[in-house]
């Protein structure tokens, strides 16, 4: 009973932070809301018994993803003004693709779900069940080599980004430690053989 | 009582929002990011909701590796965006058409 509850409240909160993601004005805003999205989500998949994802998502999606999101905002002076524009034109467009999106997603949940525990109530797991043990057991055997093609997809994406954004600007004065280090004395001091001279 | 159904509304009604957000807001690349996460948000919905209840701890790797992709995917469309921004000093998708022929 409790667990229904708190499952409507969760939804609530949850659906109230998308349609806030998708229209607030300020982009500060929206970050924040979809870190709430986040959050209850994180929640709800507690109720579902995925711990390691529940946590994961906190950490990795509102740690960093959402932090490196409110850094760009933050970072780029942005007109909302004009790229609000449009807002209104494009809403009734908006609202029929998601009439017919719900239409469809409803017929295959409702009408074309047999052979599916649709309505099979959960028992809960003991407590010595747990479920990232379960997710490694499969993560680190069956599912070994995808796992490695994500850590080389992360390296990726590291490499891809600073790529990006690194730019070199000519002309500011700044030490070059490589060029400090492979420097050879000839380079620094010239010995000259002259004449004795004098008057 | 909590079923499957339940789930499989929420995470439809998520992904409905977020398509129409991503109608709205097609101006602004920053939104527009966002609302893709929220639609990968709402598949990782249905996958861990299948993963309980079917008893299946596939469905939960698959969400494992999404959350991988998707926090890929939002640094290197950042990184594109501040790149964008330095060389156009806008990121307004509409006056992005300096390929169109």
């Amino acid at each position: 009973m409790f667990t229904t509850f708190l499952f409507y409240a969760l939804s609530t909160v949850l659906l109230a932070a998308a349609v806030g993601v998708i229209t607030v004005r300020n982009p500060v805003l929206a970050a924040l809301c979809l870190i709430l999205a986040f959050v209850t989500s994180a929640v709800l998949w507690l109720l579902l018994e995925a711990e390691f994802l529940a946590i994961v998502l906190v950490l990795v999606y509102v740690g960093a993803v959402m932090v490196l999101f409110l850094f760009v905002v933050m970072m780029l002076d942005i007109n909302t003004t004009t790229l609000r524009e449009g807002f209104l034109r494009y809403a009734p467009v908006g609202a029929i693709v998601a009439g017919i999106i719900v239409l469809e997603l409803g017929y295959v949940i409702w009408f074309r779900s047999e052979g599916l525990p649709m309505n099979r109530l959960l028992v809960p797991r003991d407590s010595s069940y747990s479920s990232t043990e379960q997710l490694g057991q499969v993560l680190y055997t069956q599912y070994l080599y995808p796992f490695e093609l994500a850590a080389m997809l992360l390296l990726l994406a590291i490499v891809a980004a600073i790529l990006l954004t690194l730019r070199h600007r000519p002309g500011i004065k700044v030490q070059d430690v490589s060029a400090q280090v492979n420097v050879q004395s000839r380079d620094r001091v010239r010995i000259v053989a002259m004449k004795s001279e004098s008057e | 009582m909590v079923t499957l159904s339940h789930y499989m509304t929420l995470s439809a009604l998520l992904f409905t929002i977020s398509v129409a957000g991503i109608f709205l807001n097609r101006k602004n690349v920053i939104v527009l990011l966002m609302c893709v996460e929220l639609l990968l948000l709402a598949v990782n919905f249905n996958f861990i909701a299948f993963s309980r209840y079917l008893d299946d701890p596939a469905g939960q790797v698959f969400v494992f590796f999404i959350l991988t992709v998707a926090a890929a995917e939002s640094a290197i469309g950042l990184a594109i965006l501040v790149v964008l921004f330095r060389s156009r000093r806008s990121i307004n998708v509409q006056e992005l058409d300096v390929l169109k022929g």
